[in-house]
């Protein structure tokens, strides 16, 4: 490394980027070095990750004071709630974070490419943990409308239990569940990407900042998880 | 960071995933029994609606600590990006802890709802009516006091 | 040792051999801009849509001054004016002061005072100005289709209950906010992953500080507004029951929603500004700035404590007395690292061999102004004294004091000293002093006035007054049009500088930061080779002011 590092301190010609030797495919021209260049990215995404927690933020907030604020209705509302779903999909969730880090694990020790197979399985395998999560969460979305259990002005539910505002507490279900489902279909999409990329050897211990990053994204949907889990299905 | 002048010797951009993958099975392993655990304690009674909250959001941040420092690598990675993911969560409990204590600390503004801050105000104005009132009209005063506070609003 | 920066970029200037950015032979035609990384074009196109911004959110701003020459209605109805100054609000904070100076100017610098090749992430740099000219369309879409009538705050319930294209408006600041986290993004990682070698934070120009103060904030911050706008669209869509009270929601809590992003936001504004003036004091005083480490740090204070004051913008809006009075204390904390900045720039005047070249003078219009502006600030974050003044005149002079005579006088100023880095070409110097002349009157005929009108009870957001107000007003419009005019001049004078002759020298003012030891305008990679660092910025007893320059 420190051989590159001199190479770019030292003068070419005025032509910034052609270094002759020793370039990785992947290095881009404005880094010295491939590890600034993954240290950089890596800020990157920690600032990418604030302001998602920021984002999730705000539902939190505003769930915190409606609860505080209608108390009874997001007691009512909870007990429709179907804990052992989302005690299901916890379970999934963090198994899908455990393979994840095995990927990224797998990556960054893939010298000469005898951790392929190891990387693409547990890509896989979260692909497959993400895809169970959005199966359990559609049984749960439908049964939901089918009692309409909806937020807002959708909200007609009848049963004996109804309680005034309890449409407030659903409306922070649809939204919170909402956005965290969204972020898991965007993470399986980005892993997907990983799959294909793996499949082409791309990432080895060289170079596998893309399955790093992706798998922090996917840590923390799966951190977001962990207190939507208990605030939503369990305290009451 | 010791790894990094491993890092600059080696000529890899490899960082701290040095221990082996068993380790991530067992942080897999504690994570699942919380989960577990989490779910019995809510079934239990504490005492109060409080104290499960504060023990099911106490199980929910050591869950969210061990995902961050293992799964995110936090624990051997570069400070700063701890320090990035630290200060959010402190911006975080500012906004929340900020509306909080207004959201407690507020005038309830439903009609007929009034406690505390209103009778305040009008403790004095009674005070002031105290001489000059007869005695015996004295408890009449208290009530339209509170409810001229009442009407206020 | 005699230079301050010992590279081989030094030189490169004199001879011009190298194509610079504008010119390269390598990105020609139209779509070599439209798809672009660099970061010096990102920038330049930045500043001609921040520029347009600026041009339509002034017309709505004149339109508003016209319609206050007499009360009663002019030329507008009442829905009519709310719409002028919503729009005239919406279009100067969201499209034009907030990407100003960071997306525009600092795209643009930053990454050449640090010595980078360019800012971390050139493709998220990209990203960002489409997205920006995305949230610009959706915004001038809600102009045509509906107009806009809450103000540019949407304060709820009025944003849930009124017609007009409220929601399209959301939306496009949603959407403007991710432009504004990605450039946020890119100047934090740029800031600590790109410095020169040698370039330790304390070597960093103070322009470096005030931009990455300002990051900190657009990263944390404007996630926040971003879920606020959404739950905003929500309420009006699908009546969630969040902030409506009429279900059971909390309008006050919009407000806390708001106001967590938007105050932080004004420091969003005012930071770049303080940072262009921590740049331009120190130049045109040929001197070492005074208090180096305590405006660096003073910007990262700012930025922080701007996250604990919001609620002082609502005192009387039903927040309860604890939490007010909490806010107001923590305001007046704000004025301290403030104060240490305005101190810093005239101890670093003094006994200075000052020349008033035309950033000078904005700089020194600067610090008048945004004396008043934040000496104003301070008798309304008094809890007392802001229940009189809230909503008045008074609050509109104040933020015009801070965000016009602030962060747009800033502006301008940093537009003059770097016009000749960015486009290689010197403007007329007698034409820039004469425009300053005009926008320094003209400002403060037009808000002066409006803190006199405040006090005395007018207030904001009326298309129609009392009789007794309308010297003033007419004054203040009067004052409006000298604004206008001298903006004018000054854009006339920097664009017709464009139709001249590439004749600007490396370094025309004597900086001693890293933009001015490469040509002008830069070549493509910025500089020929990568310069090193060797002293502390504003070293103006080891540097050597070059022969040519002004």
């Amino acid at each position: 490394m420190s051989q590159a590092h001199e190479a770019s301190l030292t003068e070419h010609g005025g032509h910034g980027d052609d270094h002759a030797h020793d370039h990785h495919p992947f290095h881009q021209h404005h880094f010295a070095t491939m590890e600034q260049q993954f240290d950089a990215s890596k800020i990157g995404m920690w600032l990418f990750l604030a302001t998602e927690i920021l984002l999730f933020g705000g539902l939190f907030v505003g769930f915190g004071i409606m609860q505080s604020k209608h108390s009874a209705a997001f007691i009512a509302g909870h007990h429709h709630l179907d804990w052992q779903m989302g005690a299901l999909n916890t379970c999934f969730l963090l198994i899908s974070s455990f393979t994840m880090v095995m990927a990224v694990w797998a990556a960054s020790n893939n010298r000469n490419g005898n951790k392929q197979g190891i990387l693409v399985t547990n890509l896989l395998l979260t692909l497959g943990f993400a895809g169970g999560f959005m199966v359990v969460k559609y049984f749960e979305y439908s049964h939901k409308i089918h009692d309409g259990l909806l937020p807002g002005k959708f909200f007609h539910y009848t049963g004996p239990d109804l309680v005034p505002n309890m449409f407030v507490f659903f409306s922070f279900y649809f939204m919170m569940t909402g956005l965290h489902g969204f972020h898991v279909l965007g993470g399986m999409g980005a892993i997907t990407y990983l799959i294909i990329r793996s499949l082409k050897g791309d990432y080895t211990s060289d170079y596998f900042t893309p399955v790093d990053l992706i798998g922090l994204y996917w840590h923390l949907v799966d951190l977001i998880w962990i207190y939507l889990f208990p605030l939503l299905y369990l305290i009451s | 960071m010791s790894t990094h002048s491993e890092t600059m010797a080696h000529g890899h951009q490899e960082h701290t995933h040095e221990h082996g993958w068993k380790g991530y099975l067992y942080i897999l392993l504690i994570l699942l029994v919380l989960t577990i655990i989490t779910v019995s304690a809510s079934r239990v009674d504490f005492g109060s609606s409080t104290a499960n909250v504060v023990i099911a959001m106490t199980i929910a941040t050591i869950k969210a600590s061990l995902v961050a420092l293992f799964f995110m690598h936090l624990k051997d990675d570069k400070p700063i990006n701890g320090l990035i993911f630290v200060s959010t969560l402190l911006f975080l409990a500012v906004f929340l802890g900020f509306c909080l204590v207004d959201a407690e600390s507020r005038f309830d503004t439903r009609p007929g709802t009034y406690k505390g801050p209103v009778d305040q105000v009008a403790e004095p104005l009674k005070n002031v009516d105290a001489p000059v009132a007869p005695a015996a009209a004295a408890p009449a005063a208290a009530p339209a006091a509170g409810e001229h506070g009442a009407a206020k609003h | 040792m005699a230079d301050v920066i010992a590279s081989p970029a030094v030189h490169t200037a004199d001879h011009g051999h190298h194509a610079d950015y504008l010119s390269d032979p390598e990105h020609k035609g139209i779509w070599s801009w439209m798809n672009t990384v660099d970061h010096k074009r990102l920038g330049v196109m930045y500043l001609w849509c921040v520029l347009a911004a600026f041009f339509v959110g002034g017309l709505f701003a004149l339109l508003v001054r016209l319609e206050l020459m007499h009360p009663g209605e002019d030329f507008m109805n009442a829905e009519q004016y709310n719409q002028a100054f919503t729009l005239h609000g919406a279009i100067m904070v969201f499209l034009f002061i907030i990407p100003s100076i960071p997306a525009a100017l600092g795209n643009f610098i930053l990454p050449l005072m640090l010595g980078a090749k360019d800012v971390a992430f050139p493709r998220l740099n990209l990203a960002s100005f489409w997205v920006y000219v995305t949230g610009a369309i959706m915004a001038v879409t809600s102009i045509v289709v509906g107009g806009v009538d809450t103000g540019w705050t949407f304060y709820t319930p009025y944003s849930t209950s009124t017609g007009g294209a409220v929601t399209m408006m959301t939306m496009s600041v949603f959407v403007l906010g991710f432009s504004s986290i990605f450039t946020g993004i890119n100047f934090v990682a740029t800031v600590h992953k790109l410095r020169a070698p040698g370039m330790g934070w304390f070597q960093l120009p103070l322009f470096v500080w005030g931009i990455y103060a300002t990051a900190i904030i657009q990263v944390l911050a404007t996630p926040v507004l971003g879920i606020t706008m959404v739950l905003l669209v929500m309420e009006r869509a699908f009546n969630i029951g969040i902030f409506d009270a009429q279900i059971g929601g909390d309008p006050v809590l919009f407000q806390h929603f708001f106001w967590f992003y938007s105050h932080p936001a004004v420091y969003i504004m005012i930071l770049p500004g303080m940072a262009i003036i921590s740049e331009i004091i120190p130049t045109f005083s040929r001197r070492t700035i005074f208090g180096y480490r305590l405006i660096a740090l003073s910007s990262v204070a700012i930025a922080l404590i701007g996250f604990l004051v919001w609620g002082h913008h609502m005192f009387t809006s039903g927040e309860s007395a604890l939490a007010a009075s909490i806010f107001s204390f923590l305001t007046f904390l704000v004025a301290i690292p403030s104060g240490i900045k305005v101190f810093n720039w005239i101890a670093t005047m003094y006994k200075a061999s000052i020349s008033l070249d035309t950033p000078m003078l904005y700089a020194t219009s600067f610090l008048l102004l945004f004396g008043i502006g934040g000496l104003t600030g301070i008798f309304l974050g008094a809890l007392s004294v802001d229940i009189h003044l809230h909503d008045t005149y008074f609050v509109v002079a104040h933020f015009h004091y801070v965000m016009m005579g602030g962060t747009v006088i800033a502006f301008l100023g940093g537009l003059h000293y770097w016009w000749p880095k960015m486009f290689g070409r010197m403007y007329n110097e007698s034409v820039g002093k004469i425009a300053c002349g005009l926008v320094f009157i003209g400002f403060n005929m037009t808000f002066l006035t409006q803190f006199f009108m405040g006090s005395q009870g007018m207030p904001r957001r009326y298309y129609t007054y009392l009789d007794q107000f309308q010297p003033l007003h007419q004054f203040s419009t009067f004052g409006s049009w000298v604004l206008g005019a001298g903006l004018m001049i000054a854009a006339v004078n920097l664009m017709g500088a464009l139709r001249g002759p590439k004749n600007a020298p490396a370094n025309p003012w004597g900086g001693t930061t890293l933009e001015w030891q490469t040509q002008s305008p830069p070549i493509t990679h910025n500089f020929v080779g990568q310069p090193s660092i060797e002293h502390n910025p504003y070293d103006y007893r080891n540097f050597k002011v070059p022969s040519d320059a002004v």
